[in-house]
């Protein structure tokens, strides 16, 4: 111990949380420097997300201190963890989208201030850390990028020693990134600490100083990110080596779906109208599509799933038939497969055990007879997924929501595949799913490919639809760009296109020649 | 300052990590011991000797034959309200209305029983018993027509439709149907024999409608357990989003919870008059198809729980009763325990799920595991 060093901002020693059944953390060692961005990585389930409860007040530690610039302190409520200099900027923001920037913000704020002076202030510290955005402006037709600064801004105004931030980056265009990195890169030079949540190793080695990995709730190792390579770090984080998946060219087969202009308004206020979208997923093939959610990606969804009807003649073809009006169960009569972005209560219904979940999609395949349900096929479909998509829970009679996320998620992909899809249709499918699960699910959507299925991935991970798509459009402000082959295309120009600089896709005639 | 300052409050509601399996079963005999400890101090507090009072609200009531075939009497319309009603909230559509239902269904098997009654002769029962089931139908497709083509609450037009339901039936038997022997009085003429139902026991009022009762406990425990339509309707009330995403008709779910509840709820309607009433007068139930709302969610909104929570609400209707008569207790005595009885259910669930925490705004010495490394080397 260096007793002339100045103390660390903030060092936890020991800190333990059970929850009833599981340890989530474990005797959990943290120290983080004065000006340090500190990474903590980890698996989801691992134990971040608690950890970080603790430090911002949220949930109380059963065992273990922390200590606060030197002091031991016990951090009783976010409201105290704030006064202490720490904020927190979450993964889901806490936006009132009715309101402008200003009023978002002077909500957090314990002290009141003039809305002037509140303006000017908001000004002046987004202008300084590059983070533009007019207080004045309302924040229900801001981008996630947008948003997140707001966020931020909020948390920079209270003048934080210590700032939180849990996998800020998994909504934010690439150059969002960049900007975002610029801002703590400058945070961190004057001084303010920074606590990264993340499981992207290559923004973790760009940026962090320090890395902490956690694995099952306890610390794994400790490594300067730098001198690491993504797969020592994933060795760490992940505790043995990961597969690769690959993706072998192909020849696509017959058109299995087919948007032809189609337009579409939207039944949320805030939601986005989709414009004249084209787009052709043919057998053997997975196309993706990228773009920040919000930007119709929820429309584009339930007009391909059949959760809103489309009136628009030929403009949904599945399979070669018009469907638009034809409601979920008969598309997927057709050979629809969907795994939508909500697991729980969507996917699957949380209190019901897997079983009845597989009944849920599964009728057309054998699981209802004659008007009952046939519960003994059920379980044993239940049970083949869960062993060929090594899904871990207690068997296939527990309930949907004892699962983590991840395996609820391995669970859900596996019983659409399960139930031979023509096309499948993935909105996000490994969203907050830990690496190794994500590598097993793009498996078998390939493999799904390679099959003969058509399949359409929907997601924010550019990482993810450049591993596993043959193909990819970008979805900005309700209009699709044109479908292009991955192979070679630039992941900035996908940034661009994120942004809405595009010219939309012609006629899906021409978008397939350039697919092949 | 804000004017409630949530953290300066020494006790906080937090989420059970997993809601208890045993307290979710014994939520219902607690709530009915709390009510009972409730409906005793009231008791002392209007002077009256609890354990006597206890004895004369519990006990005598159904220390006889004729008490306990009185206790499954009036158990029968609950419990049939109640299945149906189970059923209905199961599948997140909430019938508040069973009361009208059961009215129109004493209107319109009455109406069979009355008329045609002598002329169907052995067949007169199963008709007038369809007849009050289409009748509770019949007037639920109004908050189910409307729920499913313009989005209206039911809840609103349900409960609205059992005061004009009411009214219908004064106005029947008032006017057209009026007995013209009956003195006036605003009632039908007597039922026909051949459309009453006989008591199941002699020296009991207890009839078929019981039977008839346990066995769709039955049948509804099947049709939820095994049926794909039954299936269908649980996950629409569980998870609606995943209902949509599975193709699960909404349209169909509204209707199918609205047809049995209130067919259920028509089938209590003509039991009762076909049974202890004999004919049709203005007021057919002492609000039966509201208490069934109590004895669904008492009952668990489970079949074998509901035939349980009818028989203890049907208690509750005979203690008042005897209450009344003997003690010179006002009426809404059954009121209170029945409000009760729902209030410490409401509050059982809650701590199904949360739990209170005693915050403390003390900062304690955290303690440090047994053996943990770099102790106190911070404090420095």
């Amino acid at each position: 111990m260096t007793a002339t060093a100045a103390p660390p901002r903030l060092a936890l020693h020991g800190v333990s949380k059970r929850y009833a059944n599981v340890i989530a953390n474990d005797r959990i060692d943290l120290s983080v420097a004065a000006g340090q961005i500190h990474a903590v990585l980890g698996e989801n389930g691992a134990g971040k997300s608690t950890l970080m409860k603790v430090v911002y007040g949220v949930t109380q530690p059963d065992e273990g201190s922390i200590a606060w610039e030197g002091t031991p302190v016990a951090i009783r409520n976010p409201a105290q963890a704030r006064r202490l200099g720490i904020g927190m900027v979450f993964q889901h923001f806490s936006i009132f989208e009715t309101l402008t920037v200003a009023e978002n913000i002077a909500l957090a704020l314990s002290e009141r201030l003039p809305a002037a002076t509140l303006a000017a202030r908001i000004d002046e510290v987004s202008r300084r850390y590059g983070l533009p955005i007019d207080p004045l402006r309302l924040t229900h037709d801001m981008s996630v990028g947008e948003r997140q600064r707001v966020e931020i801004v909020r948390c920079l105004l209270q003048s934080p020693r210590l700032l939180i931030m849990d996998e800020p980056t998994s909504v934010l265009t690439p150059q969002a990134v960049r900007a975002l990195f610029e801002t703590l890169r400058r945070l961190a030079g004057e001084g303010v600490s920074i606590l990264y949540i993340s499981h992207k190793l290559d923004e973790i080695r760009e940026l962090c100083d320090v890395a902490t990995i956690l694995r099952n709730g306890r610390v794994t190792g400790s490594a300067i990110p730098r001198e690491q390579t993504n797969t020592s770090l994933a060795r760490m984080m992940v505790g043995g080596e990961l597969k690769e998946c690959k993706l072998e060219a192909r020849q696509p087969g017959p058109t299995q779906l087919e948007l032809t202009n189609l337009s579409l308004g939207t039944e949320d206020p805030f939601g986005t109208a989709l414009r004249q979208i084209n787009l052709r997923v043919c057998s053997g093939q997975i196309v993706g599509i990228a773009g920040v959610s919000g930007n119709g990606q929820k429309e584009l969804l339930a007009a391909i799933s059949g959760e809103r009807l489309c009136t628009q003649r030929g403009a949904v073809r599945l399979c070669g038939q018009d469907v638009g009006r034809l409601d979920p169960a008969q598309r997927r009569a057709l050979g629809l497969r969907f795994v939508p972005e909500e697991r729980l209560g969507r996917g699957a219904v949380p209190g019901m055990h897997l079983a009845d979940n597989c009944v849920l999609t599964g009728a057309t395949a054998g699981l209802v007879r004659h008007g009952m349900v046939r519960s003994r096929a059920a379980r044993a479909f239940a049970r083949a997924t869960i062993a060929q998509f090594a899904v871990k829970c207690d068997g296939e009679l527990a309930p949907a929501n004892s699962l983590s996320g991840g395996n609820l998620q391995k669970f859900i992909v596996g019983r659409e595949i399960r139930l031979l899809p023509t096309v499948m249709l993935a909105a996000q499918p490994t969203w907050g799913v830990d690496v190794g699960a994500s590598l097993l699910i793009w498996q078998a959507l390939i493999d799904l490919r390679n099959a003969g299925a058509a399949v359409l991935v929907i997601s924010e991970d550019l990482d993810e639809l450049f591993a596993i798509c043959d193909c990819l459009a970008v979805l900005a402000r309700g209009r699709l760009s044109a479908t292009t082959p991955t192979a070679g295309l630039p992941i900035e120009t996908v940034g661009v296109w994120m942004t809405g600089e595009f010219e939309p896709a012609a006629r899906a005639a021409a978008v397939n020649h350039a697919a092949v | 300052m804000p004017l409630f300052d949530r953290n300066s409050w020494p006790l906080r509601l937090e989420r059970r990590p997993k809601p208890s399996a045993v307290m979710r079963i014994a939520s219902s005999p607690l709530a009915a011991l709390a009510m009972l400890a409730t409906g005793l101090l009231v008791f002392s507090a209007l002077g009256k000797d609890p354990v006597a009072a206890f004895r004369v609200f519990f006990v005598e009531p159904v220390s006889s034959m004729y008490g306990l075939g009185e206790l499954l009497l009036k158990a029968t319309p609950l419990m049939l309200c109640a299945l149906g009603l189970a059923l209905s909230y199961r599948a997140n559509v909430w019938n508040i209305g069973a009361e009208g239902q059961l009215t129109l269904g004493a209107i319109t098997g009455g109406g069979v029983g009355l008329f045609y009654g002598a002329a169907l002769g052995h067949w007169a029962q199963p008709a007038e018993l369809v007849a009050g089931v289409l009748g509770g139908m019949a007037w639920a497709t109004i908050p189910a027509f409307l729920r499913s083509r313009f989005h209206t609450s039911e809840i609103f037009v349900s409960l609205m439709l059992v005061y004009i339901a009411q009214l219908l039936l004064s106005y029947l038997v008032h006017g057209p149907w009026r007995d013209p022997a009956g003195q006036n009085f605003p009632q039908s003429p007597p039922l026909p024999d051949a459309a009453l139902l006989p008591p199941l026991l002699e020296g009991t009022r207890v009839n078929a409608g019981f039977i008839i009762a346990l066995v769709l406990a039955g049948l509804s425990w099947w049709f939820s357990k095994a049926t794909a339509a039954g299936f269908r309707m649980r996950v629409s009330g569980l998870a609606p989003a995943a209902a949509a995403y599975a193709g699960i008709s909404d349209r169909r779910n509204i209707w199918l919870a609205l047809m049995i509840s209130g067919g259920a709820a028509g089938l209590a309607g003509v039991c009762e008059v076909a049974g202890p009433i004999g004919v049709l007068q203005p007021v057919v139930s002492p609000g039966y198809g509201f208490a069934a709302i109590i004895v669904a969610f008492v009952g668990r909104l489970h079949p074998l729980g509901v035939v349980l929570a009818s028989l203890l609400m049907s208690a509750l209707y005979l203690g008042g009763e005897s209450a009344q008569m003997e003690l010179q207790l006002p009426a809404s005595v059954s009121g209170l325990f029945q409000g009760a009885l729902l209030f410490y259910l409401l509050a059982a669930e809650l701590f199904i799920g949360f739990r209170l925490r005693r915050v403390r705004h003390t900062v304690t010495a955290p303690q440090l595991p047994a053996g943990g490394a770099a102790a106190s080397g911070h404090s420095a």
